[in-house]
């Protein structure tokens, strides 16, 4: 893991500055974020973590401006520097896969059944460069498969015809397509089996080591993020509780989520928490009737009067940490 | 970066000639399944023996043989040695009657059937894959246009637009076009909402790159074996439309070969040489076009077919 100083330097690649995202459902106005800070740098890897529903797919989806066309969005989205919420339809298309681009989850669905993987792989270079040669294209795509670890010959295959591991490695393939300085990675081992999973994140993260480009990883998973990540953010009900270096957030966390978060994966070599696996009660809640106050009060074994009363904001901690709890330092 | 959209999407001759390719191989693997399937094989066989009757009909029958002037058969002749199925009222060769009406009938079929499926795929597509209020102005057409009854519209067309045979292939084509169309929204409302076609709008694909790249070649096999269908109904249309003597008077086909055994009494007087061939061609080639349809079908069922 670098040092806790040397990303600072990098240039910012993703910048989310204030993002809120409602959507307008038949029973109410849902708010799927709520004021979302998150800044990714240059050779970064960014870890977003929470359970279902605290709004981490939302995040990602409007990155490339992909949420559902009825969403309330407001804040910035800045990739490269430019806001994607506000930018023009042609400008928006090319900042899509040539400077930012998708790791999607379930890869078998992502692909088009009909098409063999060299033609999928070389569909973004053919949209965003369209004077490569056929040669070219061919010889890149094989190129793209031999960096995600797979023989040239697999370009003839069709999805169907290829493992789970195989078609995230196609995905991996495609996202590196357009040689983009970010890439975005849905719950990108979510329906792989465990050797498969650990294969995976080992590819991304030699990739990002090796090409230098930076990464928002979305997972539900904190463990497979302290693999990867250089920092974590953990979400809770559309907002970010906890920011921190992967090694603080796992092993120190502060904010009582992620405290929770982090107790329910085994540590390895704690043999107390491996017989005894914490958990959290109770259920996220409603977004459409959130509670007065912090959001997590209702579930917090910590949560006090005050907590019910405002929601409090993202404090910074020392060691460039933040957590959003206002019994912080009583752990 | 800001180059504009359109060079963006038109695609390089090299992704072409790699689509080509893929083609082939497509086609060479489809048709070895295809011949898997006997009753489709027997269709196709079919259909390909009426093609050649069609094609060689100058060469099989002169063409003055159908000439009602140049007849050298006696009225209504049974079937003899000269004359295989007989004659007709005016002494021509009933046998010579069906080949050259094979070529006005599949002509007027599959003629008719290109204009339905362009149509229908292009409105289904487009009501389909679109969501704002052309797609909805045309599947209200499309629903509008289908529960108008058929015949009385083809009828009407035709008595307007006069009696040739551009009219009843234009009518044909115009009138079975929504039950195509409605397959193909479906259809393509299915695809549209596949996880691929939201990586396809990651990759910066636009509308037109989506419709072309992704639904469409996930619909296509669904217009194949919906054509073959189309067929029958636009031969059986034809058959029908001539049969009620809104055909082509000078053009001899199957069903104005059926309108002329009827009016002249082939049926009262036994001349049932006269009435059974054409009767026959029709049932055979539609027969033939809905055995191939299905074995298309089995065919691009994905669950039916082995990787």
């Amino acid at each position: 893991m670098p040092p806790e100083t040397a990303p600072e330097l990098a240039p910012a690649l993703l910048d989310i500055r204030g993002l809120s995202v409602a959507y307008q459902t038949s029973e109410g106005r849902l708010p799927a974020l709520r004021g979302v800070d998150l800044l990714v740098r240059a050779g970064e890897v960014v870890g977003v973590a929470g359970e279902s529903g605290c709004g981490k797919s939302t995040l990602a989806s409007t990155v490339l401006r992909l949420q559902p066309k009825d969403a309330e969005v407001s804040g910035e989205v800045r990739v490269a520097g430019e806001d994607v919420l506000t930018m023009g339809w042609g400008k928006l298309r090319a900042v899509r896969w040539a400077e930012a681009s998708i790791v999607f989850q379930g890869a078998l669905h992502s692909l088009n059944p009909v098409q063999r993987v060299q033609h999928q792989i070389a569909e973004p270079i053919l949209l965003h460069e369209p004077d490569v040669s056929e040669d070219q294209v061919v010889e890149r795509v094989a190129l793209l498969l031999e960096q995600v670890g797979l023989p040239r010959a697999r370009s003839r295959s069709y999805p169907h015809q290829l493992s789970g591991g195989q078609r995230q490695r196609v995905m991996i393939a495609m996202a590196l397509a357009c040689r983009p300085s970010l890439i975005i990675a849905d719950e990108p081992t979510t329906a792989l089996d465990v050797m498969v999973q650990a294969q995976i994140l080992d590819l991304l993260a030699g990739l990002v080591r090796d090409l230098g480009v930076g990464m928002l990883v979305i997972s539900h998973d904190l463990a497979v993020l302290s693999d990867i990540c250089d920092r974590v953010a953990v979400m809770y009900a559309g907002r970010v509780v906890e920011v921190g270096s992967a090694k603080q957030v796992f092993t120190d966390p502060q904010h009582p989520y992620a405290h929770a978060l982090s107790d329910s994966f085994p540590h390895i070599g704690d043999l107390a928490a491996r017989y005894a696996p914490a958990g959290l009660a109770g259920d996220p809640p409603d977004p459409r009737q959130l509670p007065d106050g912090c959001s997590f009060a209702p579930r917090c074994p910590r949560a006090a009067d005050i907590c019910r009363v405002a929601e409090p904001p993202l404090l910074e901690l020392e060691g460039s940490r933040a957590a959003a709890c206002v019994r912080v330092g009583e752990l | 970066m800001s180059a504009p959209d359109e060079a963006r999407q038109a695609p390089p001759v090299s992704a072409r000639q790699l689509a080509r390719r893929r083609r082939a191989l497509a086609w060479r693997t489809n048709w070895r399944l295809f011949r898997r399937q006997r009753s489709g094989v027997v269709g196709l066989g079919i259909l390909v023996v009426f093609l050649l009757t069609a094609v060689f009909a100058p060469l099989l029958a002169a063409p003055e043989t159908i000439e009602v002037t140049q007849a050298t058969g006696g009225v209504l002749e049974p079937p003899s040695s000269e004359f295989w199925l007989g004659t007709d009222d005016a002494g021509r060769s009933v046998l010579a009657l069906c080949i050259w009406g094979a070529r006005i009938s599949l002509l007027v079929g599959l003629l008719a059937t290109a204009i339905s499926m362009v149509i229908g795929t292009l409105v289904g597509l487009t009501s389909g894959f679109f969501e704002g209020w052309v797609a909805r102005v045309l599947y209200r057409l499309t629903e509008w246009v289908l529960v108008i009854p058929f015949l009385v519209l083809a009828i009407v067309l035709a008595a307007v637009l006069g009696r040739s045979l551009f009219t009843i292939v234009l009518v044909i084509g115009v009138t079975s076009w929504p039950s195509t169309a409605l397959l193909i929204r479906s259809q393509t409302l299915s695809v549209k909402e596949r996880p691929y076609l939201e990586r396809a709008k990651a990759l910066g694909a636009g509308r037109w790159h989506q419709m072309t790249r992704h639904v469409l070649p996930n619909v296509m096999p669904m217009v194949f074996a919906n054509t073959t269908l189309t067929v029958s109904i636009a031969i059986l249309t034809e058959t029908t439309l001539s049969f009620l003597g809104l055909g082509d008077p000078t053009r001899v086909s199957w069903g104005s070969l059926l309108e002329d055994a009827f009016e002249v009494g082939a049926m009262t007087t036994g001349a049932w040489w006269y009435i059974i061939p054409p009767g026959v061609c029709v049932v055979l080639v539609v027969l033939a076009f809905n055995l191939v349809g299905q074995a298309l079908e089995d065919l691009f069922n994905p669950r039916l077919r082995e990787g």
